[in-house]
């Protein structure tokens, strides 16, 4: 009788008692530079400040663009875009959301001291239709605006102009900004308190206009610099998430109860650039054997990347012959082919090149960028050795491979792109193939230079129907293909851990989107 | 006196120049922090514009003169990370580092001396013998291993104190504590159990070394022969004499343990100036490394001179020298 007097009282418990407090504890290698969304490029300051404020439109746990402030979006001319703003939403504090706050927005990240203009780049003028449409109006057709718009959030304009930050924040001026440590946004969350570099927290927000996905009522992010401390932190259970779990600790973490691995190939495509020019930077031959297509031929039969995912990356890393994941635009499956491993075709190549004794060049890396970045160039140095080539391996903290990098003093050197923000294979194209003319190949390879490929990136600029753009970005991406203007490695993983209790979409930009988190205690 | 500080003063600034200067002949090392600040589509005018801005196309004199120049009025200028003022970074962060030196330095004192008097006057008893072998392995461990090895011990396997950060902190003025909080002090416990370790154990070391030779010279041997009780001569005659060279060995190296910070500070995630300074540098952030440097100097400066001083008031044959040599 008593005994099943108790049962009753413990099934009825959980209906009797108020929704339970969900908190995520969540930790990353470091702090979000400030909350301001417009004064940083920084793709995890982005992603933590779009938990409280929001773009237009955004991307979902798939990666696909749905509509956020903007419910819908119509093109008017070739170079103007009516976005019809949602109603009835509110910021935090209160403030109604209204065209003037996308004006005010839109126009303070393109702002030329934004550090952010160059993610959405020819924006021309942004004018009020009425108080819930805006013309985006742009210097020519933006085919991507969209997924430009993506990271582009609102802000409030009244709450920008009581608090003197309508400018946005610029590092030469001197002073600090309001918005770098507070924060007033449409989204599902509300910063509740900010210690930088020890606990940021917030609270989910009860009158956010969308369904939430989440079950979250609050979140607590801290930072934990030290890998070993960040799992350590996991295992005691006072930590439910961590980002990024270091793939060296994947299997002590899969051995422990209540706790696993999340791990899936990332949009980052790491891959070797390789010096074009008319001489190697650290070579001893005359001239420059790279310019040789048989020669890059040579070195990618050189590379047993198998081995390198096998053995380095623990088996979860994709191997790629294309400059993109297939969850980028202009991706098709004939650029993801690479040539076999076969070091004896790399002789007889080097060989036929005039090279039978092969020759130096440097191999440049960044040791603290990139998934065991070190390592892999390790690895590659010795095969490329293996083969007749005489690499000069150089390894160097991020700040000066990178300069190097944009010096152009690298023969061979390391790079991974993920297309952020835009998502989409042009980004490759202006970025690392087109030939430099000061806005784009700002990565270009030293010396290549391929008209087609030219050609085909200023069109698909311009392009506003989507399958033609789609189809010369295809073609472009062939082309640096086939010129094997840089040598593709792998897609690195994305590596996270979370305990059991907690469900997160692992998209592959490696960004973590709490509002689709629940935790089931 | 008065003159022996004008000369502290006029030595410390040029100690601090020095400093300043040496970061930022380093600081061309360091690569290009234009990278981490704009974004990977940013094209190459946009780059040179941002580099122009913070002056980085410079010449170094004129980069290091113009940091000089503006550090004199007071103003370290915005850190490139996150655009907030130097000054502020700093004031902010020192607390946590403030907290967790002193109880560090407090610690070594409060258990070092003891057991280092013990372990002189028990030279042959085991308990001895195992702690001349324990302070061997605190002494040649480094010190993230300690760390690590705290962490594992006392957080995921026992569960009993936090792994990183400063817990609960209540904000008195400016100054952030976590002595006011349980979950504050549990947080200081093994942060600075790692960071006293190499101290605890130097002064453990220094003070035995210090003991066992003071309690063979003639007045001890003296004292003995008076009848004096073991307690008196041991408390009163010796460890006064022991601790001189102790105070001056322990101010020096609480030097040691603000640089060490660093380390602690990374391990777990304590939020104070060292790992300010370690995400500076991972960053290239100029404005603050050159800043934290600069102050790091000043207070090691600053502590030498304290130490000199109080080196003069312990000790009644130096202030009879210093009066009759008065340069």
């Amino acid at each position: 009788m008593i005994r099943s007097l108790l049962l009753t009282a413990a099934m009825s418990l959980p209906l009797t008692a108020p929704a339970a407090a969900e908190t995520l504890k969540w930790a990353t290698a470091r702090d979000v530079y400030g909350l301001d969304p417009h004064a940083v490029t920084d793709s995890f300051t982005n992603i933590f400040t779009h938990h409280l404020y929001e773009p237009l439109v955004r991307y979902d746990a798939e990666l696909r663009i749905e509509p956020a402030l903007a419910t819908r979006w119509e093109v008017i001319e070739p170079n103007r875009v009516r976005f019809f703003l949602r109603d009835g939403v509110t910021f935090h504090g209160g403030e109604a959301f209204d065209a003037d706050d996308v004006i005010v927005s839109l126009t303070r990240a393109a702002d030329p001291k934004s550090p952010l203009r160059g993610n959405l780049p020819g924006l021309t003028a942004v004018e009020k239709v009425d108080d819930l449409t805006v013309d985006v109006v742009m210097e020519g057709p933006t085919p991507l605006l969209n997924n430009y718009l993506t990271n582009i959030f609102i802000l409030d304009s009244g709450w920008l102009e009581a608090n003197g930050a309508t400018a946005p924040i610029d590092a030469s001026r001197g002073e600090e900004g309001y918005t770098t440590n507070n924060a007033n946004g449409t989204g599902p969350f509300r910063l509740e308190s900010r210690r930088p570099d020890a606990l940021n927290v917030l609270v989910a927000n009860e009158g956010w206009w969308d369904t939430p996905a989440h079950n979250l009522t609050r979140i607590e992010h801290s930072p934990i610099a030290s890998a070993a401390t960040r799992v350590a932190a996991l295992l005691s259970g006072e930590i439910d998430l961590i980002e990024p779990a270091p793939l060296q600790d994947a299997a002590r973490i899969e051995a422990a109860d209540g706790v696993r691995m999340l791990e899936n190939p990332g949009l980052r495509s790491i891959m070797m650039g390789i010096n074009m020019g008319d001489s190697l930077v650290d070579g001893n031959v005359e001239g420059n054997p790279l310019k040789d297509l048989r020669v890059r031929q040579a070195m990618m039969h050189a590379i047993n990347m198998d081995l390198i995912r096998d053995r380095i990356m623990r088996g979860k890393s994709r191997v790629t012959g294309s400059l993109i994941a297939p969850e980028v635009q202009g991706y098709t499956e004939a650029m993801d082919a690479r040539l076999p491993y076969d070091p004896d075709r790399a002789k007889a190549l080097l060989a036929e090149a005039g090279y039978p004794e092969g020759f130096a060049f440097n191999l440049n890396c960044p040791n603290d960028r990139y998934v065991n970045d070190e390592a892999i160039c390790q690895a590659m140095a010795a095969m490329l050795t293996q083969s007749g080539f005489q690499p000069r391996l150089v390894t160097e903290p991020r700040q000066i491979h990178f300069q190097k990098v944009d010096e152009r003093a690298v023969d061979v050197f390391m790079l991974g792109w993920a297309t952020l923000p835009m998502l989409d294979g042009f980004s490759v194209l202006s970025a690392m193939l087109a030939s430099p003319d000061g806005s784009y190949g700002t990565f270009t390879p030293a010396g290549y230079s391929n008209p087609r490929l030219d050609e085909l990136t200023q069109a698909i600029a311009i392009e506003m129907d989507e399958e033609k753009r789609l189809a010369m970005l295809s073609e472009a991406l062939m082309l640096a293909h086939e010129d094997i203007a840089w040598l593709p490695v792998h897609q690195q993983p994305l590596s996270w851990a979370a305990r059991d209790t907690v469900e997160v979409p692992q998209a592959a930009d490696d960004l973590v989107r709490l509002w689709y988190a629940r935790v089931n205690n | 006196m008065f003159g022996f500080l004008v000369r502290r003063i006029v030595q410390s600034v040029f100690v601090m120049l020095a400093v300043a200067l040496i970061a930022f002949m380093m600081f061309r090392f360091m690569g290009d922090p234009v990278n981490s600040m704009v974004s990977e589509n940013a094209s190459v005018a946009e780059r040179e514009e941002v580099r122009a801005r913070l002056g980085l196309d410079q010449p170094l004199y004129v980069q290091y003169a113009r940091f000089v120049t503006r550090a004199a009025q007071g103003d370290f200028g915005l850190s490139w990370r996150n655009a907030r003022p130097v000054s502020t970074l700093l004031a902010e962060r020192f607390p946590a580092t403030a907290e967790l030196v002193l109880v560090a330095a407090g610690l070594s004192l409060v258990l070092g001396i003891p057991l280092g008097i013990l372990t002189a006057l028990r030279p042959r008893a085991l308990s001895t013998q195992t702690l001349q072998f324990i302070s061997l392995v605190g002494i040649s461990l480094p010190t993230f291993v300690t760390g690590i090895l705290l962490i594992l011990t006392f957080s995921v396997w026992l569960g009993w104190l936090p792994s990183f950060g400063r817990g609960t902190v209540v904000d008195v003025g400016w100054w952030s504590t976590g002595f006011l909080t349980t979950t504050g002090l549990k947080a200081l416990i093994l942060p600075s159990v790692m960071l006293c370790l190499f101290q605890l154990t130097l002064i453990m070391r220094l003070v035995r070394a210090e003991m066992m030779e003071v309690l063979r010279t003639d007045y001890i041997k003296f004292a003995r022969a008076r009848g004096l009780s073991d307690r008196a001569i041991h408390f009163h005659h010796a460890l006064r004499n022991t601790l001189i060279p102790v105070i001056t060995i322990f101010g020096l190296q609480l030097g040691g343990l603000i640089a060490f910070a660093i380390i602690t500070e990374t391990v777990f995630q304590w939020p104070g100036m060292g790992a300010l300074f370690i995400q500076a540098v991972s960053f290239g952030d100029v404005p603050v490394m050159a800043a934290y440097l600069v102050l790091v100097s000043l207070i090691f400066v600053t502590i030498n001179t304290i130490v000199d001083l109080l080196y003069v008031v312990l000790d009644p044959r130096l202030r009879v020298d210093g009066a009759r040599g008065a340069h």
